[in-house]
């Protein structure tokens, strides 16, 4: 499996065609303490750079954006119902929703973890 | 992502403090303040209600108003040329909250005023606090010298292990009771330091804000945060403190379109400067603010608890019913209350002046993200407070 990255600090993990996203560890630390979390519904067709998720902290609400093109196959129902995971654990039991890759091409643009640990260091 | 600090950012005085004890700094009111420490704002705000924070609102204003004639009362009347509220009856070392009201019944300012005996003390909003210097002297400067006093920090300690923390530097706090306020030597290694004190803050919770000169802030900030009761604690959580409370902020809930009547704080006003009072009237807006306790306005700031676990935020539209268009209200301040592990929020909602008319209708509905979201009328606080009476 290969994992991805976005400059909105977002992760991306490649099984196949099915891509599962969660925000970076980096993301939550900026973010602070995780307080509610919007997920997309399953079925919906996302689109690249639109904004399909929330997360919010006690202080602010922030967006989290499709990183490619793809339907919503499934959501971490376990994320909502505890949306402190964000902050325990960005990359593992934290991830927000899982879709079919549309476009495999889209993946192109996207950081390795070398290359994102040069984006946020 | 990390911008600098532009270089017109002022500095309090425990500027260096708050980055040492890593403190997250964000302009705020022209200041480069700490809006969180290490712990996050949901610690900072958890253990100010069980223990104790430590808060530095040193970007407030701080003034005092010496009568010219050497009589406070002086100060007290000329004062209440500019503010809805009896300072003459503020009695030596106690303080009242008070307003700054414009002609058209509007709130320029909310501030502290506290009778030091020979002066009245002035705590004022940092973002607020040149404007309200430039009305004070406009309209004052016949009868007080008017002197900022920008030499001084201001720290809060708040919380319920505040008194206790406190008291072991200067042990006649422990006497004082909500709203007192004066002059208290704080001794801090054998060093005597000359604090005004005052039982009061802004978190809803038994506790002190301490004026102390600024040379010296370092050493008795050190000093109250060496105590493990103690954590510095930024503006985030002062923020999501105030709101439980209920108490608003400047510029956000109240502002100079809002009249003390409909932001609910006919509290602050007493009898004596009403109708009929021995000194009625006789500040900026009067007519209409009399008229208003009277007859009551047609909006009113309420709290509101949404259902469910979104946050609504300042700004977010309301409505009467999930299918309606047009928007009655919207949201002043709103976001997490990590006491009540649920979103709090308030706001103005239409109140019906028709005689027999229900009040502030018991739901009303916030759209967020294009989603109309159920809120419920709430009493304030949302947390009740536990002020030392």
């Amino acid at each position: 499996m290969t994992t991805l990255y976005t400059t909105d600090h977002e992760w991306l993990r490649i099984d196949g065609d099915i891509a599962t996203i969660g925000v970076t560890d980096y993301a939550q630390s900026q973010l602070g303490d995780v307080v509610f979390v919007e997920l997309p519904k399953v079925g919906s067709k996302l689109t690249k750079a639109a904004a399909v998720a929330v997360v919010e902290s006690v202080k602010a609400a922030s967006d989290v954006y499709a990183p490619i093109t793809g339907e919503v196959t499934e959501v971490n129902e376990e994320l909502v119902a505890d949306p402190a995971l964000v902050n325990s654990d960005a990359g593992g039991k934290a991830w927000f929703f899982k879709i079919r890759i549309a476009d495999k091409s889209e993946l192109d643009g996207l950081m390795d973890e070398a290359a994102y640990k040069a984006h946020t260091g | 992502m990390l911008a600098r600090e532009p270089e017109s950012l002022k500095r309090v005085p425990l500027h260096d403090l708050h980055v040492a004890r890593g403190g997250k700094m964000v302009p705020f009111a022209g200041y480069d303040m700490p809006v969180q420490y290490a712990a996050g704002v949901l610690k900072e705000h958890l253990h100010t209600r069980s223990r104790a924070g430590l808060f530095d609102v040193s970007h407030m204003g701080q003034i005092a108003l010496r009568p010219k004639s050497g009589r406070v009362e002086d100060a007290a009347l000329a004062l209440e040329r500019l503010v809805p509220q009896d300072i003459l009856g503020i009695v030596p070392n106690r303080q009242r909250y008070a307003l700054f009201t414009n002609d058209s019944g509007g709130i320029l300012d909310d501030l502290m005023v506290a009778n030091f005996g020979d002066h009245l003390f002035l705590v004022v909003n940092a973002a607020c606090k040149a404007q309200d210097e430039a009305h004070l002297r406009k309209h004052l400067s016949g009868d007080c010298d008017i002197e900022p006093l920008i030499d001084r920090a201001l720290i809060a300690l708040q919380g319920p292990k505040a008194e206790g923390v406190l008291a072991h530097f200067a042990p006649t706090v422990a006497s004082m009771t909500f709203m007192d306020a004066g002059p208290q030597t704080i001794t801090v290694n054998g060093n005597p330091l000359a604090c005004f004190v005052s039982r009061s803050g802004y978190t809803g919770e038994d506790g002190f804000e301490i004026s102390i000169p600024a040379g010296d802030a370092e050493l008795l900030a050190t000093a109250l945060l060496d105590h493990p009761d103690v954590l510095p604690i930024g503006l985030g959580a002062r923020d999501s403190l105030r709101l439980e409370a209920g108490l608003c902020l400047y510029g956000h809930d109240i502002d100079e379109t809002t009249t003390p009547v409909e932001a609910a704080l006919e509290w602050s006003i007493q009898k004596i400067r009403r109708s009929g009072g021995e000194r009625a009237g006789g500040f900026p807006g009067a007519d209409v603010i009399l008229s208003q306790l009277q007859t009551g306005a047609s909006r009113r700031r309420v709290g509101l608890r949404p259902e469910g676990r979104a946050p609504v935020r300042e700004n977010a539209p309301l409505f009467a019913d999930s299918m309606s268009t047009a928007q009655i209200g919207k949201i002043t301040s709103g976001g997490f209350g990590p006491s009540l592990n649920a979103p709090v929020a308030m706001g103005y909602l239409p109140k019906p002046q028709s005689p027999g008319a229900k009040g502030v209708a018991e739901m009303s509905f916030a759209e967020v993200r294009g989603q109309k979201l159920l809120l419920k009328l709430s009493a304030m606080p949302f947390v009740a407070n536990t002020y030392k009476r």
